[in-house]
């Protein structure tokens, strides 16, 4: 069947459809993703009309997931805001006046000066969600706007996203590593135009991959590489589509994958399935590590997991005596205080079985043009006196080592709460509604936030973090709505703007406004254009094939040039010799720079603080084990989350995920409304029952607010009643800073019922002060079995 | 000849992308759909493995997309399809395309 209509515009950015305009571009915030897909803009005077994929780009090779197709939704969508907002009651009252950005910016450079001079930058803390189009442009206004080094994710516990992982492979690898599923090539799977092979198996860790999209990994990549032949292992507590798809599902008890693939690399080594060549070239300590799994038995990993032992071993074997393979890994690798460590054991998998930087393994992977920009930029416009003080100092692989390159949220909470070392008076959030979202603990976030003397919250709509905290609230642009250049792996791509929506910006264009008003010089450019084009000359190596965005709009995306086995070819190192970039040029299995800051240089497995294990007394009373967070298709987090939207029609309430027999004990059926509750806190999702999952864990979703709801407190959008995280804690994390047990908490369920939902969460957090109030002084966290009393 | 869609259900993957793209093409109401993800399972198997398979089956209120065909493009949920297991095609061209592998089931909207 003929499909010429893109062939014929195949050459063009932009043409005329009738009355459409269609421009050809990328996409990226809002909605957000961690992906950058190709689309076509479909606009009629001034509107955006319709979005599809485009079939040029070889990142999406024209397809499009349903948060993008669905977007003129959430363009046009009436809740957005179109003029500053400035707060005239009091905060949670939801009462604004609209002003006009003059007047915010007066207000914004009054207050800013004002900490500067009582306080010291310091005092300012800059904070984004997560994979949106300002992950390196919000951090440098943190650096270069406001002078302050606290820049971090909206109290992200343990930054416990990608950040663990990131800083175990820097450490380990001395590089990113990525599975290879050809997306560094413009011919993508064409194996006869690159040296790209077809994973012949490939492992799915801890994330749904085909949903959640993470880390600019486009999920469906796996299923085409699943109909080129590849094999799947999905190790993963939920019984996923790809989980259905797979050889192996290893349905591994929520916090346990390290001693998991501790037991892989258990089996690998005594059954000498490892990579004896790659080994004895390219690695240090392998012995070490041998030695220190040789204790992790499938058996003993079988009790501590829940996976059946035989299955390890074969999966093991499976993925070891494949040509290639390719591991796929996610969130939940994070959202453990164990992170660091699991990481570095899942590392150590593709690293002795030889799939590092091969064709279908995992590849070495860098910023396409040599653009460092991210959660970084613009840091070394600091004085080394400033950067001393960012917060989190107190772990040194994080600050001295480097390894970290934002402030440690959970040490951001803390110096709101107590002035220790310092006082923080001033938040701006960019595109994250912590309170619904990320941060753990919310309602003690609540209580902590409310003490901030100066909030500006920056996004589409107003959101209950807008509503409870903000005194200034800036309407952010939407994807189409920006100018914009995206620097994360590769391609280099390139976002233009083809439509308004009332008076709203974008992070490039609000950053660039308030630090040409605060540090001038640390501004040249006029507005998002001149910033980018700066990037483009300036900060981008000389292969880059374009120098302005003009230009750059023409091509709209760039591959670089690619090698496999870098190692090899002295690609790596900054010295030019052949090796890793690591101390010892070797990837560093016994990993020599946790030694040097005090940290455990192998992996080993540690039990979850609350889990039926490690706390038996508090199993009795709340015995299920609770992991947290699943994506669903409909929604980017908090996004997407207004009543009457697509996404809410596929999806209109929250759900919590539970076995047969689990539900049956607790007289639950499918669709009863339950509350979900642990010595924390309690929400209320609606069961929904699986044939699939352990009964003795449960799964619930994050993200839920509802924007059909009074916005006004004490409802704050109905914000706390389905939160998740009232039951997840704050300031716990692993040794390293890293990590925190989002994913491995202990609950109990019940029905809700007329009798016992008088005290709604979100009336008990803002009115009755409820919820982790109590204090343990030794860990910061609150005391076990003392605060729910509602 | 009529025209056909072939879904190969081997690799559905169930994410909505086909029903919104038809909903938003066809500017159908809320409650309205041109094409719906039927699903079936998970269900265990008496092997260890596990039944669940995802169909997008057209509504009456599909028509193939037969103004965009006219401008040369294919059906918006064939279009978007990120499992790209949607195939679009005469009835005898997806005929053919259907014997090539198990797993697939052609519909035919309208004759």
């Amino acid at each position: 069947m003929t499909t010429d209509y893109y062939k014929k515009h195949w050459d063009e950015v932009e043409w005329q459809d009738g009355d459409y305009t269609v421009t050809r571009t990328t996409a990226w915030s809002a909605p957000g993703c961690h992906d950058g897909c190709g689309v076509l803009y479909y606009t009629k005077d001034g509107k955006l009309e319709k979005v599809e994929g485009d079939p040029k780009n070889p990142f999406n090779r024209g397809s499009l997931c349903m948060r993008c197709v669905m977007m003129p939704e959430v363009v046009n969508n009436p809740e957005r805001l179109k003029k500053p907002l400035k707060r005239v009651g009091e905060r949670g009252e939801n009462k604004w006046e609209e002003i006009s950005i003059d007047e915010a910016l007066d207000i914004i450079e009054e207050k800013v000066r004002a900490i500067w001079r009582d306080y010291g930058p310091e005092s300012i803390a800059v904070h984004i969600g997560t994979g949106r189009d300002n992950n390196d442009v919000i951090p440098r206004m943190a650096y270069c706007a406001f002078g302050t080094p606290n820049f971090s994710m909206g109290y992200l516990a343990g930054d416990s996203c990608f950040c663990p992982r990131s800083a175990s492979m820097a450490s380990t690898n001395g590089d990113f590593m990525i599975a290879d599923m050809s997306q560094q090539f413009e011919n993508r799977y064409d194996e006869k135009s690159t040296e790209w092979r077809c994973p012949e198996v490939i492992v799915n860790w801890g994330c749904n991959a085909v949903v959640s999209n993470s880390d600019n990994f486009f999920g469906h990549w796996i299923v085409d590489c699943m109909q080129r032949g590849a094999k799947m292992i999905t190790i993963d507590p939920g019984l996923t589509w790809l989980a259905a798809r797979s050889d192996y599902w290893l349905r591994v008890r929520p916090g346990t994958d390290c001693a998991l693939a501790m037991a892989m690399i258990h089996v690998i080594a005594e059954e000498g399935l490892e990579d004896k060549d790659f080994v004895s070239k390219w690695c240090y300590g392998f012995d070490e590590l041998v030695e220190r799994c040789e204790p992790w038995t499938p058996e003993r990993a079988a009790e501590v997991c829940w996976v059946d032992a035989d299955k390890i071993r074969e999966a093991a074997r499976m993925y070891a005596n494949a040509n290639n393979a390719a591991i796929q890994w996610g969130l939940k690798v994070d959202q453990t205080t164990n992170a660091t460590a699991t990481a570095n054991a899942i590392n150590a998998l593709w690293t002795i079985t030889g799939n590092v930087d091969v064709p279908g393994g995992n590849i070495i992977i860098r910023n396409a043009f040599s653009q460092n920009l991210s959660y970084g930029y613009g840091w070394h416009s600091l004085s080394p006196e400033v950067q001393a003080k960012r917060l989190g100092s107190e772990f040194p692989l994080m600050s001295r080592a480097g390894y970290s390159s934002s402030a440690h949220a959970d040490s951001v909470l803390k110096a709101i709460e107590t002035s220790e070392p310092y006082p923080i008076r001033m938040v701006w959030m960019s595109a994250t509604n912590p309170i619904a979202n990320m941060g753990a603990d919310a309602p003690r976030l609540y209580r902590a936030l409310k003490t901030v003397d100066f909030v500006v919250v920056h996004d589409v709509s107003l959101t209950p973090t807008a509503v409870a905290f903000a005194d200034l609230v800036i309407p952010a642009a939407m994807s189409p709505e920006r100018n914009s250049q995206r620097c994360w792996w590769v391609p280099h791509r390139t976002m233009k703007k083809v439509c308004d929506s009332g008076e709203c910006y974008s992070d490039t264009n609000i950053a660039t406004l308030v630090g040409r008003r605060l540090k001038p010089e640390n501004w040249p450019w006029e507005d998002e254009v001149g910033w980018i084009n700066n990037i483009l000359s300036t900060e981008s190596d000389e292969k880059i094939p374009y120098r302005n965005f003009e230009d750059a709009c023409k091509q709209v995306w760039a591959y670089p040039e690619f090698q496999y086995r870098k190692y090899e070819k002295g690609l790596l190192r900054f010295d030019g010799q052949p090796g890793f970039n690591t101390p010892t040029g070797r990837i560093e299995l016994f990993n020599t720079n946790m030694m040097l800051w005090g940290y455990d240089p192998l992996p080993e497995h540690k039990e979850p603080s609350c889990s039926p294990v490690s706390n038996p007394e508090l199993a009795e009373k709340y015995p299920l084990v609770l992991t947290t967070g699943a994506r669903s298709f409909e929604f980017f987090h908090s996004e997407q989350r207004h009543a009457h939207l697509t996404s809410r029609e596929l999806h209109p309430q929250p759900k919590v995920e539970m076995s047969v027999k689990a539900a049956a004990d607790r007289g639950i059926k499918e669709g009863d409304w339950v509350w979900i509750e642990n010595q924390r806190g309690r929400c209320r999702q609606i069961a929904t029952i699986s044939l699939a999952l352990d009964d003795r864990v449960v799964r619930a979703e994050h993200g839920w607010w509802f924007p059909e709801a009074e916005a006004a407190e004490p409802n704050l959008f109905g914000v706390f009643n389905s939160n998740i995280n009232n039951l997840t804690p704050q300031c716990e994390n692993g040794d390293t800073g890293f990590g925190a047990p989002y994913a491995n908490q202990l609950c109990e369920i019940y029905k809700c019922t007329e009798e016992n939902s008088q005290d709604l969460p979100s009336t008990h957090v803002t009115r009755k002060d409820g919820y982790s109030k109590e204090m343990d002084e030794t860990n910061g966290d609150v005391k076990v079995g003392v605060v729910y009393n509602g | 000849m009529a025209n056909a869609l072939l879904i190969d259900y081997e690799y559905c993957t169930g994410c909505h992308a086909c029903e919104v793209s038809c909903k938003k093409e066809k500017n159908l109401a809320r409650g309205q759909w041109g094409i719906k993800i039927l699903t079936d399972g998970p269900r265990e198997l008496p092997d260890d493995k596990w039944e669940f398979n995802n169909i997008p089956m057209p509504t009456s209120l599909c028509d193939l997309c037969a103004e965009r065909l006219e401008s040369g493009k294919d059906p918006s949920c064939v279009h978007n399809c990120p499992a790209n297991c949607m195939q679009f095609g005469t009835v005898e061209e997806m005929s053919k395309e259907v014997a090539k592998k198990g797993n697939r089931v052609i519909f035919v909207p309208v004759v």
